[in-house]
Formats: C-alpha cells, sequence, structure tokens
C-alpha cells in the first residue's frame, strides 16, 4: 500500500539487559531503605522536599551522571540505562532532581558537547544540580522560548513552572536575543526563586525572576534550538519510564491490597467487577512497558524515529499512569482518600506527569505530522 | 546418534548448516510441495522442538523460527497451508505430548505435510466459555466408542479428514472428570457436517451432528476421564500465536485506515482524526507489545502476555473497524456481498469496511471471550482469588442445564 511506505522502521531490543537488572535492583534497595513512602510523605509538607542527602547517595552509584560520558566523571552508559533508573524513582515518587538535573538539563549540556564540560563533571559526581529553565509543561515540538531576552551577556525575563530549580545550583536558560535563539549558564545565586504550590506534592516547581542577570553563552541558533529539542526529546521518554513506574506501584499495591481486603465475607478481589478492572489495568501497563522500552532504546541509539516514539509514548503512558492511580485510589475505598495513604502521592504525580512535557494531545498532533496523518 | 551429541551440535548455526545442506539436495524450485515437506519432516526439519523421527530434532522451541527463517531465505515458502492452523497449531502438540507411538506415527506426518485436514470437535450449544459442561456422549461397545452429539463452531469440518474431539464418558462423576478425548474420523458414518452461517453472511464454520458414531478404542487420546487434561494442552495452544517476524507498523487495520485518512482528504473531520490517532496509538502499544513478547519467547523467556494480547487485538479490530466505516461515510453503508457461501479464500484484508467491522465482532467471542481472558489475566497473572465455584463437586448429570 503505498501510503505505508513513509513510515519507516527500525528494531529496538524491547528487553532489559542484565546491567539493567542490577542497576534497577540496587536503586530499588537504597529508595526503600532510605526513602519510603513514610517519609517522603513526611517530607512534603517542610520546605525541603527535595531529598539533597538521598540525591547524595544515588550519586555514588552513578545515577547522577549515567549519560555523561567516563572521562567526564559519568557512568558512560545510555539514557536506556537512565530510563531503568527514572521507573523506579517514579515507583518511590521519589523527590529528587533526576528528571531536571540528569535528564533535561544534562542532555542539554551533553548536545552541545564541550563546552559545558565542567558543569557535567560537577553533575556527574553529584556536587552541584542543575535546572532547565523552561515551563515543564512545554512540549518538545514547542517554538523556541521568548520569555527571556538577552541583551550584552545579561538575562532578564520570567520563566514559570520550571521543574528542580529552587535546589539547583545552575540554570540553563534559553533565552532570544536580535540575532535568534541562544542558550545560557546563569547561577541560581543571581536568580530571584519563588516555589510555587504544586500540584504534584513531591516534585517542587518554581517561577524565575531574572533582572540583568549575568550569564554564560554557551551556543547560538540552530545549536542552542537543537539542543533544547534534544533535551525535551530525551525528557519526553525519561518522564514516559517514571509514569511505567508510577502505574506500576499503583498496579501491584492494588492487586496486594484487593488480595487481603474482605468484605461481604471474602476478599473483594474475588469480586469479577474488579478483577476485570485490574485485568484492564495489567494489560495498559504491560503496553507502557513495551512503549517506554521502545522509546527509550530508539533515543539511545539516536534513531531518527527517537522523537515519533518519544510522542508514542507520551501520548500512550501518560494516559496508563493516570488510569492505574486514580484506580488505585478508587478501589482502595475510604483508606485511598485519606492523607495518610500514599496513593494520593503517585495520583498527584500521575496527573502532573500528565500535563508536563506536553500532554497526550499535543504528542497524538506531533505523531500526526510525523506519519504524515494531518488533521486537514 | 545419541541424544546427547545432538544437543550438543544444535545451536542456530549448525541448524542453518542443516538447512543449507537440505536445501541443496531438494531443490525447492523443482520439487513438489508435498514431497519436499515430507523429506523435511524425515530430516528433522519440521518443528526442531518434536523427538527425532518426529519431525524434529529434540531441539530448544526457540530454534524453530531460525530454521523458518532459513528455508524462507532459501526460497522455500510453502503455499495453501491456511487450513492446517487447528492441525498444525492445536492437534500436533496435543498427539505428541499424549499419542501413543503408534499414532505419532500415523498422524504426525501427514498432518504437517498438509496431506490430511484437521478440525476441533469441542464447543457444543450448550458447553462454550464452559467447557467442561459438554454433553457429546461416548459410550464403550466392544472395542469401539459409540458417540452422540452435536458440536458447534467448527471451522474446516468440511475439509478435514480428522477431528480432535472431546466427548462425555462419564456423567456420574464432576464434570471435569468424566472426560475422555478421541481423533474422530470426519468421513465415518454418522458425522454429519453442515454449514454455519454468521452475521456476515457467510459460514467459515460448521455444526457438526455426531450420531451413532464408532471410534475405535486405538484413536483415544490419553486415559479414559482424561479428556480434561488433555484438552487444556490442546487450548494452551489456541490463543494468539506468535510469529517469527516483527509485525511492521501500520501493519494491521489501521493501515488500512491510515491508507484512506491520506488518500482521500475530502473524508477528514477533526473528531475523525481524533478517535484515529488514539486508535493509532493503542495498535502500536499492542504491536510493540506483542514483539516484546515475540523477543522474550526468541531467548526462551515466555512472559505472561500471551491471553492478555489476543483480548487487546480484538478489542482494537473492533474499534478500528469501527471507526472505518464512519470514516467512509455513504460508502460505510454499502457491504460487498451477502452471499450464504463458504469463505472463498479472500484474505480478510480484502473485503470491504462492512465485512471488517462484522467479523471483527467475532474475535472477543472465539479462542476465548474477553471476559474469560480477564479472569485468566486477573487469576493466573496477578493472583486474584477465583470465582466461587458451585459445579466442581456436583456430577456432570445433577448440573442446571
Amino acid at each position: 500500500m503505498e501510503g505505508l511506505a513513509k513510515v519507516s522502521e527500525t528494531g529496538v531490543d524491547l528487553l532489559y539487559s542484565e546491567v539493567e537488572d542490577d542497576l534497577r535492583a540496587s536503586v530499588r534497595a537504597l529508595l526503600a531503605d532510605k526513602s519510603p513512602a513514610a517519609s517522603v510523605l513526611a517530607r512534603v509538607e517542610t520546605d525541603q522536599v527535595t531529598d539533597t542527602a538521598l540525591w547524595k547517595e544515588l550519586a555514588e552509584l552513578g545515577v547522577t551522571g549515567l549519560p555523561i560520558p567516563e572521562e567526564l566523571g559519568g557512568a558512560g552508559v545510555t539514557l536506556r540505562e537512565a530510563s531503568v533508573v527514572a521507573e523506579e524513582l517514579g515507583r518511590a515518587v521519589s523527590p529528587v532532581p533526576f528528571l531536571g538535573s540528569a535528564v533535561l538539563a544534562t542532555s542539554a549540556l551533553l548536545a552541545l558537547g564541550d563546552t559545558a564540560a565542567e558543569t557535567l563533571g560537577s553533575l556527574a559526581a553529584g556536587e552541584t544540580t542543575a535546572a532547565l529553565a523552561i515551563p515543564l509543561a512545554t512540549p518538545p515540538d514547542a517554538a523556541f522560548p521568548s520569555s527571556v531576552r538577552a541583551v550584552r551577556g545579561a538575562l532578564t525575563g520570567t520563566v514559570t513552572g520550571v521543574v528542580d530549580a529552587l535546589t539547583a545550583d545552575t540554570l540553563l536558560v534559553p533565552a532570544v536575543r536580535a540575532e535568534g535563539p541562544e542558550l545560557y549558564l546563569v547561577s541560581t545565586a543571581d536568580v530571584d526563586r519563588s516555589a510555587v504550590v504544586s500540584l504534584d506534592l513531591t516534585r517542587p516547581l518554581a517561577d524565575l525572576e531574572l533582572t540583568a542577570a549575568p550569564a554564560r553563552l554557551l551556543a547560538s541558533g540552530a545549536d542552542a534550538e537543537q539542543a533544547l529539542r534534544s533535551a525535551l526529546i530525551a525528557g519526553a521518554t525519561l518522564l514516559s519510564a517514571e509514569q511505567l513506574g508510577v502505574a506500576e506501584w499503583a498496579l501491584e499495591t492494588t492487586v496486594e491490597y484487593l488480595k487481603t481486603r474482605n468484605q461481604f465475607g471474602r476478599p473483594v478481589g474475588a469480586f469479577q467487577a474488579l478483577k476485570h478492572r485490574l485485568a484492564d489495568l495489567w494489560v495498559v501497563v504491560s503496553q507502557a512497558r513495551a512503549l517506554v522500552r521502545n522509546a527509550a532504546g530508539s533515543v539511545a541509539l539516536g534513531h531518527e524515529d527517537a522523537e515519533l516514539n518519544a510522542s508514542l509514548a507520551q501520548a500512550f503512558v501518560s494516559g496508563a499512569a493516570v488510569k492505574a492511580t486514580e484506580e488505585a485510589v478508587q478501589l482502595h475505598g475510604g483508606i485511598g482518600f485519606t492523607w495518610e495513604h500514599p496513593a494520593h502521592l503517585y495520583l498527584k504525580r500521575a496527573k502532573s506527569d500528565a500535563i508536563a512535557l506536553g500532554t497526550a494531545d499535543r504528542h497524538r498532533r506531533a505523531l500526526a505530522r510525523l506519519v504524515d496523518l494531518p488533521v486537514q | 546418534m545419541t541424544s546427547a551429541s545432538a544437543e550438543a551440535s544444535l545451536d542456530a548455526s549448525a541448524l542453518r548448516e542443516r538447512v543449507a545442506a537440505f536445501v541443496a539436495a531438494h531443490d525447492p524450485a523443482t520439487t513438489d510441495q508435498t514431497d519436499f515437506l515430507a523429506a523435511r519432516f524425515d530430516a528433522g526439519l519440521a518443528w526442531v522442538h518434536f523427538p527425532a523421527g518426529e519431525g524434529g530434532l529434540g531441539a530448544p522451541r526457540a530454534l524453530q523460527s531460525v530454521v523458518d527463517h532459513e528455508f524462507e531465505r532459501l526460497g522455500f515458502v510453502p503455499t495453501g497451508r491456511e487450513g492446517l492452523v487447528i492441525g498444525l497449531g492445536m492437534a500436533a502438540p496435543t498427539i505428541l505430548a499424549f499419542g501413543t507411538p503408534e499414532q505419532r506415527r500415523r498422524y504426525l506426518k501427514p498432518l504437517y505435510t498438509g496431506e490430511e485436514i484437521w478440525c476441533q470437535l469441542f464447543s457444543e450449544p450448550g458447553a462454550g466459555s464452559d467447557l467442561a459442561a459438554l454433553g457429546t456422549r461416548a459410550v464403550r461397545g466392544g472395542d469401539d466408542w459409540v458417540v452422540n452429539g452435536q458440536k458447534v463452531w467448527t471451522s474446516l469440518a468440511h475439509r478435514a479428514t480428522w477431528a480432535i474431539l472431546v466427548t462425555r464418558t462419564d456423567p456420574d462423576v464432576p464434570k471435569h472428570k468424566g472426560m475422555t478425548y478421541f481423533i474422530c474420523d470426519m468421513r465415518a458414518p454418522g458425522v454429519d457436517v453442515r454449514p454455519l452461517r454468521q452475521l456476515t453472511g457467510e459460514a467459515e464454520f460448521n455444526e457438526v451432528y455426531l450420531t451413532d458414531v464408532r471410534i475405535p478404542d486405538s484413536q483415544r487420546l490419553g486415559g479414559i476421564g482424561e479428556g480434561w487434561r488433555v484438552a487444556q494442552t490442546t487450548l494452551m495452544n489456541e490463543r494468539v500465536s506468535i510469529g517469527g517476524h516483527p509485525e511492521p507498523r501500520e501493519g494491521g487495520l489501521i493501515g488500512i485506515v491510515a491508507h484512506i485518512w491520506r488518500s482521500r482528504p475530502e473524508l477528514r473531520t477533526p473528531g475523525l482524526h481524533d478517535a484515529m490517532m488514539r486508535l493509532w496509538v493503542e495498535a502500536e502499544a499492542a504491536r510493540l507489545t506483542k514483539e516484546r513478547l515475540r523477543q522474550q519467547l526468541a531467548i526462551g523467556q515466555p512472559g505472561p502476555e500471551g491471553s492478555a494480547a489476543k483480548y487487546s487485538f480484538s478489542r482494537l479490530n473492533q474499534e478500528i473497524s469501527g471507526l472505518e466505516l464512519e470514516l467512509l461515510g455513504a460508502e460505510g453503508m454499502t457491504y460487498d456481498d451477502w452471499t450464504f457461501r463458504r469463505p472463498q479464500g479472500v484474505e480478510f484484508t480484502e473485503r470491504s469496511a462492512g465485512f471488517h467491522y462484522l467479523r471483527s465482532k467475532g474475535n472477543s467471542i472465539e479462542g476465548g471471550t474477553s471476559e474469560i481472558l480477564r479472569n485468566i489475566i486477573a487469576e493466573r497473572i496477578l493472583g486474584l482469588p477465583g470465582e466461587i465455584r458451585v459445579d466442581k463437586d456436583v456430577a456432570w448429570k445433577d448440573l442446571p442445564r
């Protein structure tokens, strides 16, 4: 059929490697020990939501610099392995700056080559963290942001809803000059940051106000645009892995609960109305896993389909995580509606993640463009 | 050859060499297909995981796809095998597992070459999802069994030489215990095959009436009263067969809808676009999940996704074919052919949109209803408690029906 020839196809290994299994086990064990649900819940109402001590321990496992080359102090692996870490961090709704620093900022810096070697080294070591100064809701195919202007090497403007900026040392700021788009490095000491009350209790967002902030130019023009876009594609991919982890937690926790919760003289998990809902959820989660592996493998290999596969994952997995956490709240009954039970942390993470880096609808629009299925 | 040395030498490259040597000795271009397949069976390259002498080499199951690929690469692609789906997919593994040496010698080779077609006499009007409730009676009479009853939804019955048949031999014990499994000669006196017209207009399937059909005891597969266990082996092989090749993107019905969308801009509306893109994403999710399962099976690590894959595809086929009709607008109000006839070997995708829509309604019923499949996922994969059963300890004859 003539319409099909345009859609290219490259095989991706959709399974987990032994290295990935080992990495998962180490991260899971550390999180179970240092960041159980009860302690996450206790943190979210303090003024130190982000667990910087945990981040240092994750740095010892190499989690802070997975895709950073070994000569810069990183682990020298790919975003495929990083996506397994994202799954685990999602599973534990862990309040660490992985998405903002180790994925978004790191991917943008890596795309710029040697200009940011020193910063990357410090990020890999876990000594500092960085944030990418864009609204977290930005989809990969958005126009280059223009809310910050560069004048004689200083930046002025506002950026709202930035992830992991409150605890960051460095900001990577997209800004525009008359000549076009540029990317700058700015110290957070020179930026006015205010915390936002975020829907996702475990993921602090911040509004940034820059007033003639001193900045170091990293890239201009197409290089700046390309770096930002590749960061957003990597971000969308790893976000889908995080969403998979969230969905898995919700499914497993709910299944276990329904095996032990008795009403009408039997476990409520014996009722077919509930079993079928959980079976449907299992199907959705197993499909989400295939799409996440496909996107992560594709991005890691630098496939021409990487953007397509990232949008495909986002278009599906966002809804999967929301559905799984909504079902977790509902099927837990009364206890699921309490503050005490952690289900709400996952619901809030899932719904917020569904908006982060583009809603499913925006990703479907991107797919329509990428596979030649135009709306009109 | 001893089995130890056979196993030691049977890796993928050794099998490729065997296939190459076989093809060198039997040129696919000039050898009759049946003769080629018969020789392939004798060489142990039919199904390599079967034992030597029975079409295989005792090799790991995962290596079968290596052999299939290699035959294909060397130019041998058998044709006209669509009638063998029951024989190859269901009868053969059951005969291998439960057949006597004589039975395996008699049935496996012509089954493989396609000289004998098989069908499956399982479902009955009163035993669908609850197959173990079946009531077709087999009564011992000398060296034979005398069978009476009605089977339904039997594809290929009108072409088959043999059937795999489950019967009730003891009505006085609980239903799972009183069944016996047979190989039934479809040309025997008393076997009456009638086409069963389905809502598409055609008759893919049959009703099969069995009236005083005599089956020699030598055609019993497994022990008397063991029919349920034997049938389980058959059914395990029924659901979604995972092929040796990755499916391409837009390979199924969604590809047809996408093609219509690309080639006929006058049909486009925003609502249909949204519906199509949602289904496009879901079709990709189902395809990649199946591909992930294929990769798991290839390294001998079967996952529990098989039942789910069948469940996902039936729902998707139904939704996509429904969208296809709406997308076509006025054309969607037409149908290609309501004639009551046997399918003419026409590919599903070559029929009209209305046929896609109507035929896919059967997808969630045949081979395990979607409701049963969800029970399987919930109980066997998630470990949720089973239904409360009221029929397990009651003699079959005392069950309400």
